[in-house]
């Protein structure tokens, strides 16, 4: 079997237009739906689901989301835990006010009322760019952690100062409480990672996300063909910060269960998701599934060789963790700013021209 | 609108249409430098109009300001017959205004078919809601764009590198993909600045050959600014001359060629 676009001729655009435009990566990709849909859910147990797969799915998610802003259409952001804050708070109080609805539509609606936030604070973007709307994405992030902290309503004035998810179900099975089975979870957040990674594909492969890209590469140009400033970057203000806030309520309210704002949507949150893309590759979705897995395995991979194995105590393995990222980081900052993602297009590209490479 | 004559034939007894875009008394000033100083002339419908003058004449600018990109402090820009109000650039794109620029600006992240179906944008309409389901309208004009961009990419024999990034491109290819990015968005006027700078006499040859093909099968009016006299004489049917931001002849190009003011300025006579 070679890996080949040879005799899978393309007679049409929209055949030409396909994710996949090469069979044997159909073939992969229904094989991955297939095994993430019909066999993972047999097989996980608690300790795979809450070490793993809940994470993994629920960052990919704000990763898409980050990457669509910062990846796509250029604008740095070190916002992403107060975003995630917002979808969490947003979903709390929907849960407790209107225990009637159905979760699923809490948790788009916490993302539709982080959208809403999201281009709030994106505005100042229509003036600045770069170091200085980090700098003010950053402020956004200070504020929101804040602001839940500091504003009793949201926390509906529990002692603690915590959120606690109640139970809900879906289907009749719990998806957020103390009584979740361990599939129940894991495909919730699967459903949710599957619709927002199609959806992310289909906005950057057509025109919002050609104008997201156009205002990245040369914003002058992009005004003068016929982007209007404006509305391109609130709008990738607004589709990131609706993933971002669909991942921060599935955190909460399924991985979690109970969180304080500053500990679990931190500024360290903010920067951990812009690692993954980094890592994973900037503009692009597979990148962001790539740097969300590899971040959340590198922990678990090293806790395992290290500790397990090796016998190293704890603390040392958790610094060398650090160590590693932030080698990594300037790694691919320096060499391979496309990160994971490119060096699989790349590998892909020679495995194409295999074994005759001239 | 100025009392002109609808139609209009040239040197080589071209007709061409009635003025679509008139600059009437446009001055320009960045601080205390007066870019372009109280300049006035038209453009025609389905013309090559060039702009020539020395460097930092004031072409580019003049430009700019037809693009919404420079507003100017004075003076009053005319377009289809009606005074237009103070726009910003992506609003005169809309208008079937296009450019390419003196200093390539692609989209250096995209593939050159990318670049192209961006100068589509101001034909697709789907918002983002149809855009992120895909089926349906979006994916229909998605389709629908697609093959009018290939349409533009056969015309400047581009097909080969069509999934090319553009980041990879050579000079002289990166100018042509330029040219199909503006040229995809169907334009009533097309604005080129310097289109054939840095080119060596071979893709000169084949640029101006696009441009005249443009023109003709199009209808496109085109506004051109270039250096190389050879080409400007060829190509264009009247001829603007700037110097020092001021105009200082404006005609066919035989006209423009035997004018002593501009004989002047590109001899390099003193000012005074
Ligand atoms: N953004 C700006 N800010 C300040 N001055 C400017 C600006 N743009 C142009 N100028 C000045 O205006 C004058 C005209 O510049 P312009 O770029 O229009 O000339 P040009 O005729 O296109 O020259 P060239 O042939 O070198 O491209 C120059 O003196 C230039 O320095
Ligand atoms: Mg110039």
């Amino acid at each position: 079997m070679f890996y080949r676009e040879s005799g899978d001729f393309k007679t049409t655009y929209i055949d030409d237009d396909q994710t996949f435009p090469i069979k044997f990566d159909r073939y992969r990709y229904y094989a991955v739906m297939f095994v993430a849909f019909a066999i993972i859910p047999f097989m996980v147990n608690d300790y795979w689901v809450n070490a793993i797969f809940l994470p993994f799915l629920i960052y990919s998610i704000a990763a898409i989301g980050l990457n669509i802003l910062v990846g796509y259409c250029g604008q740095v952001s070190l916002g992403t835990g107060g975003f995630m804050a917002v979808g969490a708070y947003a979903v709390y109080k929907l849960m407790t006010a209107f225990p009637d609805v159905s979760i699923v539509f809490h948790i788009f609606a916490a993302g539709a009322i982080t959208a809403a936030v999201g281009v709030l604070f994106g505005l100042p973007s229509l003036r600045i760019k770069g170091f200085y709307l980090a700098v003010a994405t950053l402020a956004a992030q200070f504020f929101l952690v804040w602001l839940f902290n500091r504003v009793p309503w949201f926390y509906n004035y529990s002692a603690s100062g915590q959120i606690n998810a109640p139970e809900r179900t879906v289907f009749g099975e719990a998806v957020t409480g103390p009584n979740v089975n361990a599939w129940a979870v894991y495909l919730i957040c699967l459903v949710f990672v599957t619709i927002t990674a199609l959806i992310a594909r289909n906005l950057t492969r057509g025109t919002l996300g050609r104008k997201w890209m156009a205002i990245r590469d040369m914003d002058i140009a992009a005004e003068i063909i016929g982007v209007n400033p404006l509305t391109a970057k609130m709008s990738a203000f607004a589709v990131s910060s609706f993933f971002i806030g669909i991942s921060g309520a599935l955190f909460f309210a399924v991985y979690l269960g109970a969180a304080e704002t500053g500990e679990a949507f931190g500024i360290t949150k903010s920067f951990l998701i812009l690692f993954m893309i980094i890592i994973g590759g900037l503009g692009s979705i597979f990148g962001s599934f790539a740097g969300a897995a590899f971040l959340v395995l590198l922990p678990v991979f090293l806790k395992v060789v290290g500790a397990d194995w090796l016998g190293v105590p704890t603390d040392i393995v958790a610094h060398f963790q650090l160590v590693i990222v932030g080698a990594l980081i300037i790694l691919f900052l320096v060499l391979e700013p496309h990160g994971l993602a490119q060096l699989w297009r790349v590998a892909k590209e020679k495995l194409r021209l295999w074994p005759f490479p001239h | 609108m100025s009392a002109v004559a609808e139609e209009f034939i040239t040197e080589d007894g071209r007709k061409i249409g009635a003025v679509v875009m008139e600059m009437k008394n446009i001055t320009l000033k960045f601080g205390g430098v007066v870019a372009i100083k109280d300049i006035s002339f038209d453009i025609r419908q389905g013309e090559i109009r060039a702009i020539i003058g020395p460097n930092g004449a004031g072409k580019s600018s003049m430009l700019n300001v037809i693009s919404g990109f420079y507003h100017p402090q004075e003076g009053e820009v005319w377009y289809k017959g009606a005074r237009r109000p103070t726009m910003r650039p992506y609003q005169v794109a809309a208008q079937g205004i296009a450019r390419t620029f003196q200093n390539i600006a692609l989209f250096e992240g995209m593939s050159v078919l990318d670049n192209v179906m961006t100068g589509r944008l101001t034909h697709m309409k789907t918002n983002m809601f149809q855009q992120g389901l895909w089926y349906g309208k979006a994916r229909a004009e998605e389709i629908e764009n697609r093959q009018k961009a290939e349409e533009i990419i056969d015309f400047l024999e581009i097909q080969a590198i069509r999934k090319t990034p553009v980041g990879r491109l050579p000079y002289g290819l990166k100018k042509r993909v330029e040219l199909a990015r503006a040229l995809a968005a169907e334009p009533s006027i097309l604005l080129l600045d310097e289109p054939m700078a840095g080119m060596n006499v071979e893709e000169k040859e084949d640029m101006s050959r696009f441009i005249l093909d443009v023109n003709d099968e199009f209808g496109t009016t085109i506004a051109l600014i270039e250096h190389d006299m050879g080409v400007v004489m060829d190509l264009s049917d009247r001829v603007v001359v700037m110097d020092y931001g001021k105009k200082i002849g404006d005609g066919t190009p035989d006209e423009v060629r035997n004018n002593q003011n501009v004989i002047d300025a590109y001899l390099g006579v003193a000012h005074d």
